[in-house]
């Protein structure tokens, strides 16, 4: 079985020209900068705060505090990475916001009840994806992950969607590398198994016995 | 190798970041274990469709709008000085 293959960013060079020069005063390098990720960011905060609207605001004030802050960017990690950082956060304190009653944090090792441990072991059709169409795969695949918490839908977005590393996503998040790997781990196996049972086999039993 | 162990694993092993030994020995488990064979290739397949789904794309409208709010505040900011921040 292959393995996951990551996807390949920019090179970081020429991102650390644009924020140098964006750094000097040039507003059209950081106007690059934000085409550049503007449309991660959205998918992030999105993902985080599961509202349009406070997605647009995070893509807002994200970019703002980092055109702010550009003097505080060390370069030690990469632009993209302390971005990432500054989304979370805004999206963060959106989210508890809008649900004050519950506390979110990423801190928190949320333990559930269907963690880690599969129910469901049908196998999958060939193609699950093509039994639905666009429209309705985007609603099975939203529906799914807005029931994970917080914590492990960020993590989820952060490695498998927009192709961070670990190290880069306990970097964006302040979290460590297990926390991270811990997450990620249960994340995808909670995906695996509420998308079951959407896309297993017609007539497969759903426990493994047929 | 018990199942559970292999569950363990199938982070690092689905990354390609484990060593050779420990990968040998997941292979063989996947070899005999049905449910973790398709445990791990349902898992593969959901981490394939929720990247390659689109899913809250940036239609180019409000792209467009949000870009020039960004810019339109960047530009304010300036004129207005950082110490007023």
């Amino acid at each position: 079985m292959s393995t996951i293959q990551p996807k390949v960013g920019e090179p970081v060079s020429e991102e650390l020209a644009l924020v140098q020069a964006a750094k000097g005063g040039d507003d059209s390098a950081f106007e690059e900068l934000v085409k550049r990720y503007d449309r991660n960011v959205f998918r992030i905060a999105q993902h985080i705060t599961q509202n349009r609207e406070d997605a647009e605001d995070v893509v807002q004030d994200a970019f703002l505090k980092a055109y702010r802050n550009l003097g505080q960017f060390q370069g030690q990690s990469k632009f993209y990475t302390w971005l990432v950082r500054i989304a979370v956060n805004e999206a963060l304190m959106r989210l508890r916001r809008r649900r004050p009653e519950r506390m979110v944090s990423l801190d928190e090792d949320v333990k559930t009840e269907e963690d880690s441990v599969p129910r469901e072991v049908a196998d999958w059709s060939p193609n699950p994806e093509q039994q639905y169409t666009q429209a309705e795969l985007r609603d099975i695949l939203g529906k799914t992950i807005q029931g994970l918490p917080p914590t492990f839908r960020t993590v989820f977005v952060l490695r498998d969607v927009e192709g961070l590393s670990t190290e880069e996503t306990a970097e964006a998040l302040d979290l460590s590398i297990p926390a991270v790997k811990s997450r990620l781990l249960r994340a995808r196996l909670q995906l695996r198994d509420r998308l079951s049972r959407y896309f297993q086999k017609r007539g497969d039993g759903g426990d493994g016995t047929k | 190798m018990k199942c559970s162990e292999f569950l363990q694993e199938l982070t690092n092993y689905l990354d390609g970041v484990i060593d050779a030994r420990t990968k040998a020995e997941l292979e063989d488990h996947l070899a005999w274990c049905h449910n973790c064979y398709v445990v791990c290739d349902t898992t593969k397949k959901t981490i394939e469709i929720y990247r390659d789904s689109q899913l809250y794309e940036l239609p180019d409208d409000l792209r467009g709008r949000l870009r020039s709010a960004i810019m339109t505040k960047c530009h304010a900011h300036k004129k207005a000085g950082p110490e007023k921040a």
